[in-house]
């Protein structure tokens, strides 16, 4: 299973962080600074893996944001690296060529398309259409029209 | 008076970006939150789901939100589906299973899991599946087992990881989801599939009995399979030309499991492996992932040669693969496959050997740990001139890895006792400040063994000092070494090379350069403080030695005084027992050595060729005893005192042999003992080692052998030492030879010995005896006699011939007078 999912920028700033272990606070804040430091200290066209304690992670770049996981010993990190692939493309169907200020402004949004791809580290559907289906669901309990025509509810 | 509404989440976000310091955004967060109190304390739930919403926002930044936790419960509770998705989502981040305020969400969940609107099923789901507590699951199994039978295929996916995640809070509730596992491989929607196959490894993983309940899925699973592969295109599954990618490599894991160590589910999926093997488009990474996925089911279940050679040959063209990645996971499943498939492994060794060339840190790091586990006596030359190339130039983080890998190859293969010499050469003085401080007794103990090679080995690293004395585990074996050996080096004696002229006085000044150096360490001073003192009975120059020493011994460093101090007493008042005390060391005996723990056992050959090598048994040494010697002779010296080993038999339960042999005292067969030695009523063990010639090349000619046992084709012969400074002592050798036509396997002798006498068995050199006297199984026995009574011993047999156990007794009582008077 995958223990955690964090999105960071290039100056290691955090826009999303999924944990699928209980840990306290100030031992996720030291996973993140961690995870940020090793990710960034890489140099261009070295492969996405890293091992970091007992964990795969696996890490790859789209534009100014990083995504970065941690694996298992048995998990397939070729794989994973689909999974963080499968992420971007949902965030880009939702939003519509996604950007990173997409995510900083929307995250919760962001939050609630990776409820619908993972859950307790494993994927729980594999069909992009199918997904998109239940966010735009979602989206339209939502209390109002107004609040699903994109004017912030909150 | 009405608070203005509180500001939307989005212009915050847009107001916090604009502050240009850290101290300007901490204060705006701090306005912010103070605000957000007060509408908490207001109890406001027209904008409690904003509040929290920001407040999530700047706890990502990085600032407290605790106060928020009990906010997110109340959303959770709302009606409001806005509130309840804000409200779990902050639940996932602000609570956690620590506080005691996640309990009260249990009501909440329960009652949202039984919501008419799926999709607040699905977030009460989501949430107990990522973050419920052991306390939660068990109070919430039953309502998610109930979801995991519906027709939904919406909740049936999530019900499923859901449960995956209470198995495995909650172990022992695995069993009430067996029944609802029943047809969940039937679903047609790939994303029940999907989770199922998670739920269904879940289970399979934590219990032998579920993964037997399960063996009968294996058709089904490869059916599924099947039509994934040969399936057209099917635009929602699809990945770069693959269907469901994801749902194949989970299939793929799940035969994994069902497979191993079972002949008939892994011939029922031999097939489908070959197909997906040979088929799979590779292309891009996701072929590539269910290849590899395939390769390592491949290698874990039964599969047939053809197949195994198969994936292995997968591995080997991975690794010549462009992408890093591939060569990535390629090395680290070839690390995984080179145990068991040694022998295909090495056919791709040159290309993992120019691995070790490769840019990428992670790459060459699996690249070095594979290359160790191919080395072998055949390819040791070619292999060490790689690694040693690649310690010249790797980072430092490798090259104490490297350096005690390289170290343990040397030993196991070295081809000649100078060519291994000169590789722990190589490495000291390319990488002697990485070298692991375990290194340094273990080098000097082979250099000790290593005696035809003693004037060459002291040359060598007296030449490394004059131009380096910065690497501390170069400079203390090189103390070592000129303490021990530097009379042949003034004699220039070497034969290997050219032999150096120096003197003494350059010599002592290398020495004393050590110790008074910014360079050297304590420990590095004292050894060469020690080593300057052993040269006071291989020099001439006496006056110099004493005077050193006697100026050390008002040193600040509390270890060199106390050296100094007790070489001075050596000086004045012993100086009777110096020259014995100052000796060459002996031939130590070989101890555990320890390498890098990946490194392999038996690199494609035997243990027993390893034993064979070696005339010497092994005995485990205790650190602590070497430890305590330390101190007055200066080194990891290792003295040859009886003590009993942990030997690799299977260990008999002492008990039996107890029974059989009623009155005799017993010691014998494997026993593993604390590590004190077998306590003797002697002078202390110091002196003992010290004056003792080695053990082993007694006065064996004048005590004749004798025939202990001869029945079945079994002959065993015993053969004596006697040990030099204890007479009381008698060292036998028993020698098992065996005439039959088959071979003796398993082999195990024990001894027992008369109550006044005391035994210790050392291991065997192995339990196999070979058939047509092919070969002998030697062990020895320490056996002492303080009264001098007639030796006579009892001893038991047992073996495995042809299949069949044979166990027998007897009675030795023929030993020569001159073992025992």
């Amino acid at each position: 299973m995958m223990h955690f999912l964090l999105l960071f920028s290039r100056q290691g700033k955090l826009r999303l962080q999924k944990w699928f272990l209980p840990l306290p606070e100030r031992e996720r804040k030291k996973i993140v600074k961690d995870m940020t430091t090793m990710v960034l200290a890489r140099k261009p066209r070295t492969c996405n893996f890293l091992h970091w304690k007992d964990l795969k992670i696996v890490y790859k770049r789209y534009a100014s944001l990083y995504f970065c996981c941690a694996l298992e010993n048995q998990d397939n990190e070729l794989m994973a690296l689909e999974t963080l692939h499968r992420y971007v493309e949902l965030l880009d169907k939702y939003f519509g060529n996604v950007c990173e200020l997409d995510i900083i402004f929307n995250f919760e949004k962001a939050y609630f398309i990776l409820d619908e791809l993972l859950m307790g580290g494993e994927i729980q559907e594999t069909s992009k259409l199918s997904i998109v289906k239940s966010i735009e669901a979602s989206d339209m309990l939502q209390e109002t029209m107004e609040e699903y025509m994109s004017k912030p509810a909150f | 008076m009405r608070m203005p509404a509180p500001i939307r989440l989005r212009e915050l976000i847009r107001t916090i970006r604009t502050a240009r310091t850290q101290a300007e955004e901490r204060e705006m967060i701090q306005k912010e939150c103070a605000a957000i109190r007060s509408s908490f304390r207001e109890e406001d739930n027209t904008y409690r789901c904003r509040n929290v919403a920001k407040l999530l926002y700047m706890h990502m930044l990085g600032y407290p939100a605790h106060f928020g936790q009990l906010e997110c419960l109340k959303l959770i509770a709302s009606q409001k589906f806005t509130d309840k998705r804000i409200g779990y989502l902050g639940a996932m981040l602000l609570l956690d299973e620590r506080q005691d305020v996640h309990l009260l969400m249990t009501n909440c969940i329960k009652n949202d899991l039984n919501h008419s609107t799926q999709y607040v099923q699905g977030l009460a789901l989501c949430t107990l599946g990522c973050m419920g507590s052991s306390e939660m699951c068990r109070d919430l199994a039953g309502e998610v087992e109930k979801l995991l039978k519906t027709s939904n295929s919406y909740l049936r996916k999530k019900a499923a990881l859901c449960a995956v995640h209470v198995i495995r809070k909650v172990p022992e509730l695995m069993e009430m989801f067996l029944p609802a596992t029943k047809n969940l491989l039937s679903e047609k929607n790939h994303g029940v599939l999907h989770t199922s196959v998670v739920l269904l490894t879940e289970m399979c993983e934590r219990s032998p009995d579920m993964l037997s309940h399960f063996r009968k899925l294996v058709p089904q699973l490869v059916r599924i399979l099947k039509n994934l592969i040969m399936s057209g295109y099917s635009p929602e599954h699809d990945v770069s030309g693959i269907s469901d990618p994801f749902l194949q490599v989970r299939i793929l894991r799940l035969l994994r499991i069902l497979g191993k160590g079972d002949d008939d589910s892994s011939e029922a999926m031999n097939d489908i492996l070959a197909q997906v093997a040979t088929n799979t488009e590779t292309s891009k990474n996701v072929g590539n992932a269910i290849l590899y996925e395939t390769v390592l089911t491949i290698m874990d279940i039964k599969s047939e040669s053809g197949l195994r050679v198969l994936a292995i040959n997968i591995l080997g063209r991975f690794l010549l693969n462009n992408d890093k990645n591939i060569r990535y996971v390629a090395l680290t499943s070839l690390l995984k496959t080179v145990q068991t498939d040694h022998n295909a492994v090495q056919r791709h060794r040159s290309t993992i050997v120019d691995c070790l060339k490769d840019l990428d840190v992670s790459i060459k790091r699996r690249a070095m740990e594979l290359s160790f586990a191919l080395v072998n006596g055949n390819n040791i030359r070619g292999m060490m001139k790689e690694l040693l190339y690649f310690l010249d130039s790797c980072d430092p983080d490798f090259k104490a890895d490297c350096a005690s890998g390289i170290f343990l190859a040397a030993e196991k293969y070295a081809p000649s006792k100078r060519w291994h010499i000169d590789t722990i050469m190589r490495v000291l003085t390319t990488a002697g400040s990485y070298v692991r401080d375990d290194s340094v007794p273990n080098l000097i103990q082979l250099i000790t063994n290593s005696v035809e090679m003693h004037a060459y080995t002291v040359q060598r690293l007296y030449k490394a000092l004059l131009d380096d004395i910065s690497q501390q585990p170069l400079v203390q074996v090189a103390s070592w070494c000129i303490g021990e050996y530097g009379d042949l080096l003034v004699s220039g004696q070497c034969e290997e090379e050219e032999p150096i002229q120096v003197s003494e006085d350059e010599v002592l000044d290398v020495l004393e350069g050590l110790l008074v150096s910014n360079l050297s360490t304590p420990v590095t001073r004292g050894y060469s403080l020690t080593a300057i003192m052993k040269l006071s009975t291989r020099f001439s120059s006496l006056n110099r030695i004493k005077k050193v020493v006697s100026i050390y011994g008002s040193s600040i460093d509390v270890e060199l005084q106390q050296r100094a101090v007790e070489y001075n007493a050596l000086f004045k008042k012993y100086d009777h027992m110096r020259p014995a005390l100052l000796e060459r060391m002996p031939i130590m005996e070989k101890t555990a050595t320890n390498g890098p723990s990946e490194t392999v056992q038996t690199n494609g050959e035997t243990d027993s060729t390893i034993l064979d090598t070696k005339h010497l048994p092994s005995i485990s040494q205790p650190a602590s005893q070497a430890n305590d010697l330390l101190d007055l002779l200066g080194g990891n010296d290792v003295v040859p005192i009886i003590q009993t080993t942990v030997p690799t038999k299977p260990a008999s339960a002492g008990g039996e042999l107890l029974d059989l042999l009623g009155d005799l005292s017993l010691t014998g067969g494997p026993t593993p003992t604390p590590a004190s030695s077998v306590p003797m009523s002697q002078p202390p063990f110091l002196l003992d080692g010290l004056t003792s010639q080695p053990l082993f090349n007694d006065i064996a000619a004048v005590i004749p052998p004798m025939t202990a046992y001869n029945k079945n084709g079994l002959i065993i012969e015993f053969t004596f030492e006697r040990s030099n400074p204890n007479p009381n002592i008698a060292v036998i050798t028993i020698h098992a030879t065996n005439s039959t036509e088959a071979d003796m396997t398993e082999f195990v002798f024990q001894a027992a010995v008369p109550k006044t006498f005391q035994l210790q068995l050392l291991s065997p050199s192995s339990n196999v005896v070979p058939a047509f006297n092919q070969g002998s199984v030697t062990q020895v026995i320490r056996v002492l006699n303080p009264q001098k009574q007639q030796l006579r011993m009892r001893i038991k047999l047992t073996y495995t011939h042809k299949g069949s156990p044979v166990q027998d007794l007897a009675e030795v009582n023929n030993f020569p007078p001159q073992s025992w008077q």
